[in-house]
């Protein structure tokens, strides 16, 4: 059974496609790794699924849990279990995270799950994402989702200017987040996936999926190689 | 000798008076210079006295609106409280435990009461302002004094609520506030307006006096309606050491507010901030600022607005600092959100630099609510309208205003109760 399924996708952004024909299945329980050189399509792909309409969908479908949430707004797609760590996520002066925590929880504290990313009380206090350093942000980012318990997750760079003290700590709750769940985890370096277990990573060139393999040996042969490898992987298969 | 001294000061007392009267009457038509022109003629100036014992025995649902303006009628946690409703004061006077220490009564009675009350009288404010300082001189219907005794910490707020029950009122209140060296206070005034009044002008003149290393927070909540015309005039003279904070919010809608209070701060190393959150709303002019002249030797001035315009709300925040003196420092800071495009905000901030010692800035935005905020809070799983309110909550942040943790909590209540009714 598929948790999610992507067929055939064509999105513009500002008449830009960025999206070009992009397959992809995740089956239930299963966590995907996409990797990608810079602007080839990974956030936009989990923008398209999370719904933000500058993203237009030229054609193709999106499917959750059997269901065409394609067109859908972005608060349904939400109920329907989708759960987004944002890559940059706007600043919103006056909107605390304590009170954001507050509304969205159901079994914890806001205080609980503070705790949980090792931030400090005062943290509930702070405007969302503003003053918030890179490693910060993606905890910030965490701490909602740990309040959400989204059933498919889209995680955009949750490594990304994380520390190595917290890279760990980032590792686990993906891992307690992803348990018997679904999802999506965009990694630029790799380094998420010593803590991360993943079953299946594909690599997207030019706003499509260029290949698709172990999550260990696809990073192998990008760090060694780099994306020029995908380019001749994807020649050999006759693309 | 006293005598003869008592009848000297009511000589001078009875020639200044006579000198305000005249130049009341001369400015009786002279136009403010901001805001809608308000034909004075058209009100009422003799409501028949309504019978109330005292807060015990307020009207119905008057006891609820004041509890929206952050005013108690049991007076729990306040170590004073003033109510007029009307022309008539219905209760004043201070809890026991600072009895002695603080003074609240009818401007009126400290007339009365003290020879020297006069001079504090139109000294702060210009009486020949425009025709509304005009009016309120002529026809001067109580207001508070507040005086907080020398040294003296007044931890809890004080209270005031001037309240208009009848319809087609005028209403003009004339408070001072004395603030004795070293003392400190924080007063939390609110003007409500019974739901049957379709018309009523509300003219508030306030002087305050902020002596050697005194402070005063003064946080005001304006619940006025629809058809409602609210002229206040407030002046604020601050010596060496003193701070005065004010925190003005308005939400509800009303026909036109005009206010752009001043103060000066004369004295060396004083300081003045005055915040404000408005939401502006269905018709409503809202024309406020603050006026900061910085005159004394290491003053401070801060005026910071968040604005918010809905509907067709016209709304104008104002402000100017003037740095007289060397080593004084002032920002002016306006960051408006435009909800509808019926409605507008316009920023004037104005910086006025007289000598080189001065350090003067300003910052201002006006614009709509970014997209991807509300989008951004949507992937939370909220439907665009808990978005939306989300962020307007968030824009009208009380904690810009540093109060004391309960005064801040029941501020954010009564705030959460105007919002949730409009949005
Ligand atoms: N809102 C946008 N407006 C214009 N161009 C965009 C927008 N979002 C993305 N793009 C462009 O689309 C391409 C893909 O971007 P993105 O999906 O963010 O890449 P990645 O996440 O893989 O680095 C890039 O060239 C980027 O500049
Ligand atoms: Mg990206």
């Amino acid at each position: 059974m598929l948790a999610l399924e992507v067929r055939d996708l064509v999105v513009e952004v500002d008449g830009r496609r960025v999206l070009d024909g992009l397959n992809l299945e995740v089956p239930k329980g299963e966590l995907h790794v996409l990797f990608g050189p810079n602007g080839s399509g990974k956030t936009s792909l989990i923008l398209t699924i999370l719904g933000l309409p500058q993203y237009k969908v030229l054609r193709g479908q999106i499917i959750l849990n059997g269901e065409d949430i394609t067109f859908l707004p972005i608060n349904e797609r939400v109920k329907r279990g989708i759960g987004v760590l944002f890559q940059n996520p706007p600043q919103i002066k006056g909107v605390r995270l304590g009170d954001v925590l507050k509304k969205l929880a159901k079994d914890e504290t806001p205080m609980e799950i503070a705790r949980k990313v090792n931030f400090p009380a005062f943290y509930l206090d702070r405007e969302l994402n503003c003053g918030f350093s890179g490693g910060e942000i993606r905890r910030c980012e965490l701490t909602q989702l740990m309040a959400q318990k989204p059933s498919f997750l889209l995680l955009d760079e949750p490594d990304s200017g994380v520390d190595v003290e917290n890279l760990e700590l980032v590792g686990s709750i993906i891992n307690e987040l992803a348990k018997g769940r679904s999802g999506i985890l965009i990694t630029h370096l790799g380094y998420i996936l010593r803590y991360v277990e993943a079953q299946r990573a594909h690599v997207i060139l030019n706003g499509k999926i260029a290949c698709s393999g172990r999550p260990i040996e696809i990073l192998d042969h990008i760090l060694r190689e780099g994306y020029w490898w995908c380019d001749k992987c994807k020649e050999m298969r006759g693309d | 000798m006293i005598n003869v001294r008592r009848c000297g000061v009511t000589k001078m007392n009875e020639a200044r008076e006579e000198e305000i009267r005249e130049r009341a009457l001369k400015a009786l038509d002279k136009k403010a210079d901001y805001g809608p022109d308000i034909d004075l003629s058209s009100f009422v100036r003799s409501p028949e006295r309504l019978e109330v014992k005292g807060l015990d025995d307020l009207p119905s649902g008057v006891r609820e609106q004041a509890v929206m303006v952050g005013v108690r009628p049991d007076m729990k946690e306040r170590a004073g409280t003033y109510f007029q409703l009307d022309h008539s004061v219905l209760f004043s006077g201070v809890s026991k435990y600072f009895d002695g220490g603080v003074e609240f009564i009818s401007t009126i009675e400290a007339k009365k009461r003290y020879d020297w009350f006069s001079k504090y009288l139109w000294r702060a404010v210009q009486v020949d302002t425009d025709k509304y300082t005009a009016f309120a001189a002529l026809e001067w219907d109580h207001g508070y004094f507040l005086r907080v005794a020398a040294g003296k910490k007044v931890t809890v707020p004080l209270q005031s609520c001037l309240y208009i029950y009848r319809d087609k009122l005028d209403q003009n209140v004339h408070n001072v506030i004395l603030m004795e060296p070293s003392s400190e206070a924080q007063i939390i005034s609110g003007c409500v307006v019974h739901p049957n009044v379709s018309r009523a002008l509300h003219v508030g003149i306030t002087e305050i006096y902020l002596m050697k290393g005194a402070k005063l927070t003064f946080t005001m909540i304006h619940n006025w309606a629809e058809g409602i015309d609210v002229r206040p005039r407030t002046g604020i003279i601050l010596e060496d050491g003193a701070t005065f904070i004010s925190n003005y919010i308005n939400l509800k809608p009303v026909g036109s507010v005009q206010t752009y209070p001043a103060a000066y701060c004369n004295g060396e190393n004083s300081t003045a901030v005055f915040n404000s959150l408005i939401y502006g709303d269905k018709g409503s002019v809202i024309d406020v600022g603050g006026k900061i002249i910085l005159e004394g030797k290491g003053s401070k001035g801060e005026v910071k607005s968040r604005v918010i315009a809905t509907t067709n709300a016209k709304v104008y925040s104002r402000g100017l600092l003037v740095g007289k003196r060397e080593k004084t420092r002032g920002h002016l800071e306006c960051r408006g959100l435009l909800l509808s495009d019926q409605a507008f905000i316009h920023a004037i901030p104005e910086l006025r630099g007289e000598t080189s010692g001065t350090e003067l800035s300003h910052e201002a935005a006006v614009g709509k609510i970014a997209e991807e905020a509300i989008y951004y809070l949507m992937a939370r799983g909220f439907s665009e309208e808990e978005a939306v309110s989300m962020i307007v909550r968030g824009f009208l942040d009380t904690r810009i205003f540093g109060l004391p943790e309960p005064l801040q909590r029941e501020v954010d209540h009564a705030i959460d109760i105007v919002l949730s009714s409009s949005l």
